[in-house]
């Protein structure tokens, strides 16, 4: 072959890789990093070009990452690449709003001070951890990464995964992992079903600029129609996620731009000073999705494809990387013993220790966001004197953020920010 | 199935195959040896790595040490051991047993020497050893010091045996006998013999007589709350394991 790089890359496609990883959005790419670091060799499949994944410009999107998922991103030697461009969050606001009325009297207030182990979080934009997950890849021998291929058919025995790609390719490895989100193609070949159900609202994000700094404090309102969340950015600027429901959020995405910031402004009233949108507005529909199982014979998931959850609290990512952290650790400590890392019992002991944790989070978001969605009278006295009393009570707001710091459980050590 | 040796009867095949299926189904005929394997392969990867002073964040890093796997049956602890590197030896006194690990070996890409062949009869022939693995054997055998004493003749000097028993008291009696053969079903009944049972004290005592320094201890305590098996420092109760070193 006259072309160097053609060559390499035919040999790669013949190889046997340890690990087949199906879907190159934010989780694939965080686990190949986070095994190939360990040890193990591993094989990216993302059905976009890298053009797709590593364009530049602002488009609104950005990630509450909660600071065990920073430190997993430090551990893996992402977190350096970024780290200029994130924003920790010092404070979380949490006000039971009232579209009209202004937010009610009781507010929760949490303050970084009181964990004492830094910020809350940190906010990230999309278009500065793709690149650097991109980049990380991109530098590590031990991680294959084909674009623009989509997985045809899958096969599993006792001894090991394949999968054809649309080219006819045929990979082969120790164990497949599904990080391709809530429609998992991994999972239904698998023969892995989900059980689910929608909220009939929908999410919209947008990011803003505002006149006033916004003091690194993040706002969470929760109104009738779904929450409000107020997140901030470097400089004067904000991600904003609201919920409605669906048919009402598809007709405000469509309003022009002025339009749009008019039905937003008076939901979160004028503390920022006046404000203008940047960059693009997306909506997402909000349904909640977990698949009866994470893993079958020679197939783990992991993020969206093991649990798609609503998003009230940023916990999908978040979630997602514990779920990375967790398999990473489990699979190495099986290379480490020398066992097969495909072998039921060590796919099972991944599944044993996220599958409870991930049921226990979807079923309180949900709750959470059915009891904030409502403006029944009864239901809203109620929860403002819940949050009054959590927000007096210091050990009990300390433990609600450690739990959204994701510092709470049994973590893996990826999320304490050590090596495995 | 042509990549087996030509010396196997293709009909006997499928019957090694569906064997070796059994030996690896991990909530099978084999299960509590499935569960104990974790927690007996942390000690022997650690006592290993420790004594050649080898890195397990490596991928193979016992290569260059020669394993002898005494009672491999169908080769839990051999396709570990050959996975990290090691050049293993099985050897199980039940001719049975050797195809049945053979076929899966293959099956899984790894390379290991079967032989239907007892610690004895290798060490008449002068094999030798770096290590020397021989996990829940000696409470079958009929003479401890006679079996000892030839494990020891296996290792090359500075050589490494990790040996692991079935403490004998009233509650090893309890858990192996009455709970894992009569209520758990787990082993056939008639598996152990309690009088065979050997305390730490009494092997620590054999293994010095056999020509090896014991050079650790610790016990696989099983949790019934978490339904798994853990290494403990100071419970030797009833599962327990120790590592020698051959002097030179």
């Amino acid at each position: 072959m006259d072309n160097p790089d053609q060559a390499r890359i035919v040999r790669h496609m013949s190889e046997t890789q340890d690990i087949l990883i199906v879907g190159g959005g934010l989780n694939g790419p965080v686990l190949a990093l986070a095994l190939a670091q360990a040890g193990h060799k591993v094989a990216v499949i993302d059905a976009l070009p890298v053009q797709t994944r590593s364009e530049d410009g602002f488009d609104g999107r950005g990630y509450a990452l909660a600071l065990a998922s920073q430190r997993l991103l430090a551990a893996i030697g992402v977190w350096n690449r970024v780290a200029d461009h994130a924003q920790p969050m010092l404070e979380i606001k949490v006000t039971d709003g009232h579209a009209g009325a202004g937010p009610s009297p009781f507010f929760l207030h949490f303050d970084h001070a009181e964990i004492e182990e830094g910020p809350m979080g940190y906010m990230v934009e999309d278009r500065h951890l793709r690149p650097a997950l991109l980049a990380a890849m991109a530098e590590t021998d031990a991680i294959t990464v084909i674009n623009e291929r989509r997985v045809v058919a899958q096969e599993t025995d006792h001894n090991g995964a394949s999968v054809t790609l649309d080219d006819g390719t045929e990979l082969t490895g120790a164990l497949l992992v599904g990080c391709d989100g809530r429609t998992s193609g991994t999972a239904g070949r698998a023969g892995i079903k989900r059980a689910g159900w929608d909220y009939g609202q929908t999410a919209l994000v947008c990011a803003i600029e505002h006149d006033l700094p916004h003091n690194g404090i993040a706002h969470q309102f929760f109104m009738p129609p779904g929450p409000l969340a107020i997140l901030p950015l470097t400089g004067n600027r904000s991600s904003i996620v609201w919920s409605e429901r669906t048919e009402m959020a598809h007709r405000i995405n469509a309003l022009p731009e002025e339009d749009y910031l008019q039905v937003l402004r008076p939901r979160f009233g004028d503390f920022l000073g006046d404000i203008r949108l940047r960059g693009g507005r997306f909506t997402y529909p909000l349904n909640l999705t977990i698949a009866n199982s994470f893993v079958a014979e020679r197939v783990a998931l992991v993020g969206d494809a093991a649990h798609g959850m609503h998003p009230i609290a940023g916990q999908g990512l978040n979630a997602g990387l514990r779920d990375i952290g967790a398999l990473a650790q489990v699979l190495t400590e099986a290379r480490r013993r020398g066992e097969d890392i495909g072998f039921p019992p060590v796919l099972e002991r991944y599944q044993q220790w996220r599958r409870f944790d991930t049921a226990t989070m979807a079923v309180a978001t949900d709750a959470f966001n059915k009891l904030f969605s409502n403006d029944n009278p009864a239901l809203r006295m109620a929860r403002d004197v819940g949050m009054g009393l959590v927000g007096s009570v210091p050990g009990l707001r300390r433990a609600f953020m450690r739990e959204a710091a994701g510092l709470s459980g049994d973590l893996p050590l990826l999320l304490q920010g050590r090596q495995i | 199935m042509q990549v087996y040796q030509s010396t196997v009867d293709p009909a006997e095949i499928a019957k090694f195959e569906a064997m070796a299926a059994e030996w690896w189904d991990p909530a099978g005929k084999f299960k509590p040896l499935h569960m104990l394997n974790p927690c007996r392969l942390d000690y022997i990867t650690g006592q290993i790595a420790a004594e050649f002073d080898r890195d397990l964040t490596d991928s193979t890093p016992f290569a260059g040490l020669r394993l002898l796997d005494i009672g491999c049956g169908g080769g839990l602890l051999s396709e570990p051991m050959a996975r990290l590197g090691a050049d293993v030896v099985g050897a199980d006194a039940a001719e049975g047993n050797i195809p049945v690990a053979q076929v899966h070996a293959e099956q899984a890409g790894l390379s290991i020497d079967y032989r239907h062949t007892t610690a004895e009869a290798l060490a008449d022939a002068g094999e030798q050893f770096d290590v020397v693995l021989n996990m829940e054997v000696v409470e079958h055998v009929a003479d401890p010091l006679s079996y000892l004493t030839a494990t020891q003749r296996l290792l090359r000097p500075g050589g490494l045996q990790i040996c692991s028993t079935l403490n004998r008291n009233p509650k090893s009696y309890a858990m192996a006998i009455f709970g894992a053969e009569v209520v758990m079903r787990w082993l056939p009944r008639g598996t152990h013999e309690w009088s065979k049972f050997i305390t730490p004290g009494e092997l620590f005592d054999l293994l010095r007589q056999a020509g090896l320094d014991p050079v650790d201890r610790k016990g696989f305590v099983f949790n019934p709350l978490l339904w798994s098996w853990s290494v403990s420092a100071s419970d030797l109760s009833v599962n327990y394991v120790t590592a020698s070193v051959k002097p030179g």
